[in-house]
């Protein structure tokens, strides 16, 4: 459904951040993109919905190249793709049920969005998506009122409510507490099963993302150096991609105990 | 940050002693042009009216109080005047100088090599003249008045407020424009959204601000013919009719306080 081809980026400072990257990912399928910091991922992240431009190659959207739509279609085709961020990125001073309505931008005027009069349909799925991220109560709160696990959760609304076909998710749990990141992944691959959607996770915690995966790449200085398998990633294999260091502890067999809380 | 070792004891002293007779040095010349300018301005000075000060500032007292109080039945209708200049002219400001900070600021200039420089030469251009100046010009070309002043005080404050907000428009967190921009919104859509929420405060701020300088700068626009109770002023002070004036004077303060009081609240209650 999505396919790189020798996609590059190289910044002005001459840092090659993606060295031709090649990636398929089929229909419904997660992933999660390992790898040290600096080595690319959310450049390659930003290059799909071209908040980066890439230097050069391809991006293939259900056989649409993303790469060379005008900015009218890139709107378009950025409906199609659901953003999660690090530090969530919801507008501080706006309410909650605000923030979740920004999603559908995309699809409504400008005049529409700036009265805040969406369409009753956008609103009905707006209240049924937050109650089953279990924040139905805090639809009227302003943004910076809320913990930091449920600001995501009001960010995986908001990237919800757009009917994506594709999650991108950008370090989703690197501001959360150990459970709170836990909750937030299980809620988010959840959340894919159920929709069929794809996604594509940038993170920096390897057990978790072995919790959670059924599909990681490993990326190093721009280039894919691992794809495959969570159980496939040996130390060895994480001595290729952070560097050398004590692996035995990350890749024991982590018991997810806390299977209950899905979502409180 | 010198360290010296010495006896296996490391000695850290804030300066070397270069660095401490550089100081030095720069201190005693300070001194010595504070003591030489001094001297040039005594030998400019008639020092006959300055030691007659004391006694012509009694003079004027005397003569200032009690302050005419029954006046005041004609000053209320001129602070009136005042207080319109200050405001018409505050909002007209903030409308020009949205558009020019949104072009000024430079994640939102549509050309940081065309457009942003003629931004910020509007800000500077009229910032840097005077509203006394831009009174004296508009009486020449629009007559005397009310409407010179309230154009006047707008011309003034649109590279102040415009300075402000696309200083602020800057330093907005960029993550929420990325997150609003990648739900496929337009441009139109990404400012309303992303931007202006975050700069909304700032906004606030700024407005209460230039109006409360406003308030100021509009009691002095008389004195040029721009109306409002400078007019006033500047008439009891030709004919030394000075009850009057120390009447004026306490309306005015009474006037710039209420603002400061005002802009006090408003601001209280944005932040």
């Amino acid at each position: 459904m999505l396919r790189l081809q020798k996609l590059t980026k190289t910044y002005k400072t001459g840092d090659q951040a993606l060295k031709a990257i090649d990636l398929e990912v089929p229909k419904g399928q997660v992933l999660a993109l390992i790898g040290p910091s600096g080595a690319g991922k959310s450049t390659m992240i930003r290059c799909i919905n071209r908040l980066v431009e890439p230097t050069s190659g391809g991006v293939l959207l259900d056989d649409v190249d993303l790469t060379r739509l005008g900015s009218g279609a890139l709107r378009k085709a950025r409906r199609e793709m659901g953003m999660i961020f690090q530090e969530y990125a919801l507008v501080e001073r706006l309410t909650v049920m605000e923030n979740v309505l920004s999603g559908r931008l995309g699809y409504v005027g400008f005049w529409r969005s700036f009265l805040r009069r969406y369409p009753q349909s956008d609103i009905d799925e707006a209240f049924r998506l937050l109650d089953r991220v279990g924040l139905l109560h805090m639809a009227d709160k302003r943004a910076d009122e809320l913990s930091g696990g449920q600001r995501q959760r009001v960010g995986i609304c908001r990237a919800l409510i757009q009917n994506p076909k594709l999650l991108l998710v950008d370090e989703p749990t690197a501001s959360l507490d150990p459970k709170t990141s836990r909750q937030i992944m299980r809620l988010i691959t959840e959340l894919c099963h159920e929709r069929g959607l794809a996604a594509i996770i940038n993170i920096h915690d390897v057990a978790l993302a072995q919790m959670f995966v059924p599909r990681v790449v490993g990326l190093r200085f721009g280039e894919i150096v691992y794809d495959g398998r969570p159980t496939g990633l040996t130390p060895d294999k994480l001595t290729e991609i952070y560097g050398e260091e004590d692996w035995e502890a990350t890749i024991e067999k982590v018991d997810d105990d806390e299977e209950v809380e899905a979502a409180e | 940050m010198p360290v010296l070792e010495r006896d296996d004891a490391h000695i850290w002293r804030r300066r070397t002693t270069g660095q401490s007779l550089v100081r030095w040095f720069g201190w005693l010349l300070g001194v010595a042009v504070f003591v030489y300018c001094w001297q040039l301005i005594s030998e400019s000075t008639t020092w006959f009216f300055v030691w007659d000060a004391p006694r012509i500032a009694n003079d004027i007292w005397t003569r200032a109080t009690p302050p005419k109080w029954d006046y005041i039945t004609q000053l209320g209708r001129p602070i009136w005047d005042t207080l319109n200049i200050a405001t018409l002219g505050t909002i007209i400001a903030l409308i020009l100088a949205v558009p020019v900070a949104f072009l000024a600021a430079r994640n939102t200039t549509p050309s940081a090599l065309f457009i942003r420089p003629i931004a910020l030469l509007v800000i500077v251009s009229t910032r840097s003249i005077n509203s006394l100046i831009w009174a004296l010009l508009l009486i020449a070309i629009i007559g005397p008045g009310v409407f010179a002043g309230v154009i006047a005080i707008a011309i003034r404050s649109i590279g102040f407020c415009a300075k402000l907000l696309y200083e602020a428009i800057e330093e907005i967190d960029h993550s929420q424009v990325e997150a609003i921009t990648a739900t496929g919104a337009s441009r139109w859509q990404v400012m309303a959204y992303g931007i202006v929420p975050q700069i909304l405060p700032a906004f606030a701020g700024i407005a209460v601000f230039r109006w409360d300088i406003n308030i100021r700068e509009s009691t002095v626009l008389g004195l040029v013919g721009a109306g409002g109770i400078g007019l006033q002023l500047s008439a009891s002070l030709n004919v030394l009719a000075w009850p009057q004036v120390s009447l004026i004077l306490i309306v005015i303060l009474v006037a710039v306080m209420i603002s400061e009081w005002v802009s006090a609240k408003v601001r209280g209650a944005i932040i």
